[in-house]
């Protein structure tokens, strides 16, 4: 398959992540996107890896791949610690700093 | 038979998705990301890009989407509604999406590169193995390296640090029962003893009020008492 395939489904799983980012109250579902559009760049940083035949795109994705694990850690213990004080899941009632 | 794995693989792809931003219930969703990235990581393969293929399958279908499922099992896994109330996001967001779409399409499709349309560089033998990558790894991109685990602890330093209590923000759900001195010698393990064991059988942490030997002097707490009250009283929940 031609590299342009690879792309443009990159681009498509990239701005449906951005769309999820957009609609969805809920931050769960927001991280959820989030993932979804880190992955589609993984798509493409391989996809042009395999275009140049150099490896260093593969390395590109492994580290978007260890951002994304510490993005979801620190997310996830922000989202346990606003359940944990009785705070609403949702993004649109939690638009105070001072919750 | 490329063709038709890629197809296959694609569609999946783009099913898992449109079903993480359209299912009510976040359970749902998150599942529906397991099967995008298992899909996504027969695309890596498609690509020849066997460890990060690996990489993805074991580190994020496996372990980011188990602490996805538990915090999604922790906080309640409603229905929530799927849009917002407020109406204008609900129509502007999908244009937002086609037109973001179909300029990177264009951006990406339309350069001069030649290897768009190609099946990409000449396969060498050993390309995207765990040998090559961790060549890389440690000669050109130690730095690289380097600084994902030093990132990777302070994520982890992080996420306790927000996640466990906190004394004072919050509303105490159960009060500790108050810490008092124990007795002299009627520690935990001079009761395991049977060191002084008349003193030390109805001594226990949290039910007794008013130590034994109160009409003596109360001994100062040793510090091994002390230490037992303190972790018992820090320690509880927060995970």
């Amino acid at each position: 398959m031609a590299i342009g395939w690879y792309l443009t489904v990159s681009a498509l799983i990239f701005c449906i992540g951005a769309v999820g980012v957009i609609i969805r109250p809920n931050p769960l579902v927001i991280l959820l996107c989030l993932e979804l559009m880190l992955n589609a760049a993984n798509l493409a940083l391989v996809a042009f890896s395999r275009m140049w035949g150099h490896e260093d795109g593969q390395i590109f994705a492994l580290i978007v791949m260890v951002v994304a694990a510490c993005e979801v850690t620190v997310g996830l213990g922000l989202i346990v610690a606003i359940y944990r004080r009785r705070l609403p899941i949702n993004v649109d009632e939690l638009n105070e700093l001072h919750g | 038979m490329t063709a038709v794995l890629f197809f296959i693989a694609a569609i999946a792809a783009l099913a898992g998705a449109v079903g993480v931003v359209a299912l009510r219930n976040p359970f749902y969703s998150v599942l529906s990301l397991v099967c995008h990235l298992i899909a996504l990581a027969a695309l890596f393969l498609l690509l020849r890009a066997e460890f990060v293929a690996a990489a993805q399958v074991v580190v994020y279908a496996g372990a980011v989407m188990v602490l996805y499922v538990f915090v999604v099992a922790y906080v309640g896994g409603q229905d929530d509604p799927l849009h917002r109330p407020g109406g204008a996001l609900k129509v502007l967001a999908p244009l937002f999406g086609v037109a973001v779409a179909i300029e990177l399409c264009i951006a990406m499709l339309g350069t001069a590169l030649k290897g768009i349309s190609s099946d990409g560089a000449p396969y060498v033998v050993g390309f995207g193995t765990p040998a090559h990558i961790g060549t890389l790894f440690l000669t050109t991109y130690l730095f690289a390296f380097e600084v994902a685990s030093l990132l990777l602890l302070v994520a982890a330093v992080g996420a306790v640090m927000l996640a466990r209590r906190r004394r004072g923000l919050e509303p105490e759900e159960e009060v500790a029962p108050p810490i008092v001195p124990r007795a002299a010698f009627t520690g935990t393990m001079a009761e395991a003893a049977g060191f002084r064991a008349g003193a030390g059988t109805t001594t226990e942490p949290h039910t007794q009020t008013e130590p034994v030997g109160s009409q003596t002097t109360p001994p100062p707490p040793t510090p091994n008492t002390a230490g037992v009250g303190s972790t018992s009283d820090k320690s509880e929940g927060g995970w």
